[in-house]
């Protein structure tokens, strides 16, 4: 399986992703965000960091690099894109998946470990993971996600919402929220469900020494779903 | 502009030191001249203070590559890997605005690091702050962590590990020491002497602009009512210029174009290009046009004294200017070439076609003034007589309830949660345990971190002080399982002008040359803040240490959770109940006088040197170092991090239960071990001579003691980790 991971100035979780899609095997490949071409991928992922610095608002910026006309083009042919935290935002300020995502409501960076329950998996993103919760990483400042009336019930009425914060047992409620974000919602799919963008970063959680392996799951399964 | 004496005075000079310079140069300077011997005579950057006493500190070992006198200290990690490391203060700008104080702290020690050729793989920090009642302590401390964040998050660098402490002699000058440790390669670590003629002098990164002129002589003067009026000398931090001249930077570093390279820091331009001559023994000429400055009609003077941030001076080999001119295009970054190296041994500037400048580098930096201070030696309080019934009396549970709950032992988590310290997915222990550690990136090895200081021992006997922060440095890396190497020194103090002050310095450096001599555990760089004091009142001496150990196998890490329930808990090293200066005798009893505990070094390295053994046996299951707040404490947070109880024992000592569990003697650890090891661990111990007593037992979820007095875990829990976020909240 052939991956792809876009560079740009500012992001810097592009190296933890590529050593983690390497260690479940994926080939990757690092591309840079003058680039105009994506190599022939499987899955392109936009990592986290902070693209142009998020001086503008988060990942507006990254959204109008060379690359991304590419990586919109291939996501609408239906290949297979992942925004992680700032990658997440970036996909947001693409409109490849509806919302926003607001400073955090207690206006502070938080990094911690979070528990997020999977809504559905009848998709290729989390399809065959045993358990329903998922221990994984948040680390950022702007992860408070929020959308219209209209458009949470077109999300939720397509089965969109891809993880909620919850707690250990998968309860989805406002103390296990750590962002303010409306119903909990750490991660959304577009219509068609070949997008995903998250918050958690599943890239931290591949290894018992580090804060924990849940994301080991995430990429076994991502890679076994799409051979 | 004609310079006079009194304009001399303003800029910070003495009068001595004016006469000195017109001596030196055999005339009068003029007024961009005098900006810069006054940017390079200050206390900051000459340490005309501090010199004299700090060639004393040792600083070889056998695996140091590089010692003080660099942007940072070296030492050899094996096969070819090599850290990097240094703390640094940004304490003065911190206090003025807290936010772009901290963050530009952060972003020179990073600047610091991968001058060298590492990339930065961990972040540190000390922070110290006024009392908690006082009114600014909330807005400073928000501030700082934001700012610290800021930058630290943005660069992709974790933050691992910090100490933060509270007491009233910081009300009007707050502490912000940062650290930063970096991984190189040990053939490709980069310095900053020049060497070659005619080799083209090259400036990157970003543009130089009009703020923090004069920050580095700010930094050496004390604070009085008008500090509002100093906003303009703090600098302003751009992360993401920052992180696009890390990887520009790298990626020159890659090839074998860099002669010499060294980040603009204190006193920019001026001290940059100066320490590259005066190290390379050559000249250097400059032609101030061609600077990218992000100001119109910038004058030789602010050019010179500007201390924008983000931005580097490289000597390159002659011819590859394009092809490092590709590297920062890519990066979006300046380069421009400005000047080259010259045979003159001055530093000559040119602007409009004129000569500004035209200094001998040697009466720079060689004469600079040095100063023998005068001191005051401390005497050696003597101990408190304090009422024996009245201690004994006391309910110990409240007692360990106030002090899990006092500011300076409560959980930091509020803190260090705004820190990003998992990014670059090595981090494998986090904030909040004894040292931070990161993975040496793809293989078996870690490194492991602490920042460290004791103002309290340090003010009340400095000399003790002094030998103490290096041993409590010295026992973090000990308790994760890593073997120390080497430390950096941040000594923060008062007025060197003042007797008491300087006393307190002098005898500070004495003790952490004893200690870390005798441990082997050299200084191998550092920085010396001084003037931290408002008007005329000094802050207690607060020398930070920060320690850096090995760990061959990263899984034999050690950690300070209980693990397991029916483990057997000893304390290692010997409780003589000294209670002086403890954190209980100042929370509880409000007793502010007595001696520090005394240090024995012998001990200290024997106890260390055997646990270390024991970890590295796997005999190990938990290990904790007791410090502030004594075994009581100690226990309370393993039991809490653990989500583990304890049965504790007082064993049979002639001291009573809250001089046992409350005191803060030295060289002394708590360690968890499985029943089955227990004889082999004890043997091990007897036959170190390495005193110990055994503790307890481990359990479910309640600490008892002796049987009768019990508590929740729980409890303890929500008196440890509510405190900072309540107080954070209101």
């Amino acid at each position: 399986m052939k991956s792809a991971v876009i560079t740009f100035p500012g992001s810097n979780c592009d190296r933890d992703m590529d050593v983690a899609l390497k260690k479940f095997g994926f080939k990757n490949k690092m591309v840079w965000h003058q680039d105009v071409e994506l190599p022939k991928s499987d899955l392109v992922v936009l990592p986290g960091g902070f693209s142009y610095g998020d001086y503008l608002r988060c990942g507006s910026m990254a959204s109008k690099s060379k690359i991304m006309q590419s990586v919109i083009n291939f996501a609408n042919s239906g290949g297979m894109v992942m925004g992680i935290c700032n990658g997440f935002q970036i996909l947001v300020e693409t409109g490849l998946v509806p919302g926003v995502l607001l400073r955090n409501k207690y206006l502070e960076f938080i990094c911690k470990n979070v528990f997020v329950k999977i809504n559905d998996k009848s998709n290729i993103y989390f399809k065959d993971i045993s358990s329903n919760v998922l221990e994984l990483h948040i680390a950022h400042n702007d992860g408070n996600y929020f959308c219209t009336n209209d458009q949470l019930k077109e999300i939720e009425d397509n089965a969109q919402v891809a993880i909620n914060y919850c707690d250990p047992e998968g309860k989805i409620e406002e103390p296990f929220n750590p962002n303010g974000s409306i119903k909990n919602i750490a991660g959304i799919f577009n219509k068609e469900k070949n997008v995903l963008g998250m918050m958690p970063h599943p890239e931290r959680m591949i290894d018992p020494s580090l804060s924990g392996e849940d994301g080991s799951y995430f990429f076994k399964n991502l890679i076994n779903n799409l051979k | 502009m004609i310079v006079n004496e009194k304009i001399a005075i303003d800029h910070g000079l003495k009068k001595d030191e004016y006469k000195k310079i017109c001596e030196l140069l055999k005339r009068t300077p003029n007024i961009t001249e005098l900006g810069i011997f006054s940017a390079m005579w200050n206390e900051h950057c000459s340490y005309k203070s501090s010199r004299l006493h700090l060639k004393k500190l040792p600083t070889k070992g056998k695996q140091v590559i590089q010692g003080p006198g660099e942007n940072a200290g070296v030492v050899d990690i094996g096969d070819n890997d090599a850290i990097v490391f240094k703390i640094e203060s940004h304490n003065h700008p911190s206090f003025i605005e807290p936010y772009q104080g901290a963050a530009t702290g952060v972003g020179g020690i990073m600047r610091d690091v991968f001058t060298m050729g590492a990339r930065p793989i961990a972040n540190l920090n000390s922070i110290h702050f006024g009392s908690t009642q006082h009114k600014k302590t909330k807005n400073l401390l928000r501030g700082v962590v934001h700012g610290i964040g800021g930058y630290g998050n943005c660069m992709g660098v974790p933050t691992i590990a910090g100490q933060t402490s509270f007491d009233s002699s910081y009300n009007g000058n707050i502490l912000v020491n940062a650290m930063t440790l970096g991984l190189v390669k040990k053939d490709k670590i980069f310095y900053s002497k020049a060497a070659g003629l005619n080799k083209p002098v090259i400036y990157v990164g970003s543009k130089t602009g009009r703020d923090g002129i004069h920050g580095a002589s700010m930094a050496s003067a004390s604070f009085d009512d008008k500090i509002e009026e100093k906003k303009p000398t703090v600098q302003v931090g751009d992360p993401f210029t920052e992180k696009l001249l890390l990887e520009a930077c790298l990626e020159l570093m890659a090839g074998d174009s860099i002669i010499a390279i060294q980040d603009m820091g204190a006193a920019g331009l001026t001290s940059s290009s100066i320490e590259m001559a005066s190290k390379g023994n050559l000249g250097i000429e400059i032609n101030l046009n061609k600077v990218p400055c992000r100001e119109t009609k910038m004058t030789p003077y602010e050019i010179m004294l500007s201390e924008s941030q983000e931005r580097m001076l490289i000597v390159l080999e002659n011819g590859k200017e394009e092809q490092a001119k590709t590297i920062f295009d890519k990066w979006n970054l300046d380069f421009a070439v400005i000047g080259k190296t010259t045979k003159s041994k001055k530093i000559e500037l040119y602007f409009d076609n004129e000569k500004v400048a035209d200094i001998p580098v040697n009466t720079l930096v060689e004469n600079s003034p040095m100063y023998d201070r005068k001191w005051k030696k401390a005497k050696l309080p003597k101990k408190n007589k304090n009422n024996k019934d009245d201690i004994n009396n006391l309910k110990i549970i409240e007692v360990l309830k106030k002090i899990l709950a006092n500011p300076n032992i409560c959980s930091k988590e509020w803190i260090w949660q705004q820190y990003d310290h998992t990014v670059m997915g090595d981090t494998i222990q986090k904030p909040g345990g004894d040292s931070g550690v990161v993975r040496v990136h793809g293989t078996k090895k870690a490194v492991a971190a602490s920042v460290d200081s004791s103002a309290v021992y340090c003010w009340a006997h400095p000399l003790t002080g002094g030998k103490q922060v290096v041993c409590e440095s010295f026992r973090n890396l000990i308790s994760v399982g890593a073997k120390p190497i080497a430390i950096t020194n941040c000594l923060n103090f008062g007025s060197p002008e003042n007797e008491e002050n300087m006393g307190e310095f002098v005898e500070c450096v004495q003790g952490i040359g004893e200690a870390s001599s005798y441990l082997k555990f050299p200084v191998v760089s550092g920085n010396v803040s001084f003037y931290n004091q408002t008007k005329d009142r000094g802050i207690k001496p607060t020398p930070s240490i920060g320690g850096v150990g090995l760990i061959k196998d990263y899984t034999k890490m050690t950690t300070m959770d209980f693990k397991e329930v029916d483990n057997v808990v000893l304390v290692i090293g010997k409780t003589e109940g000294h209670i002086d200066q403890s954190l209980f005798s100042r929370v509880i009893l409000d007793e502010k006088n007595g001696p520090p505990p005394e240090i024995n070094l012998f001990n200290e390295k024997n106890n260390g040197e055997t646990l270390l053994k024991l970890i590295d046996s796997n005999l190990i299951k938990s290990a904790h170092d007791i410090s502030l707040g004594g075994i009581m404490t100690a226990v309370s947070k393993m039991c809490i991090k653990g989500n583990k109880g304890i049965n504790l024992k007082k064993p049979k000592y002639l001291i009573s239960e809250i001089e046992y569990f409350f005191a803060e003697d030295q060289g002394r650890y708590v360690v968890e071990i499985s029943k089955n090891d227990q004889k082999k661990v004890l043997d091990i111990l007897n036959k170190n001579a390495v005193h110990y007593d055994q503790l307890g037992t481990i359990n479910e979820n309640m600490l008892f003691l002796n049987e009768k007095t019990k508590v929740t875990i729980d409890e303890l829990k929500e008196f440890n980790t509510t405190w900072l976020k309540k107080y954070m909240s209101n």
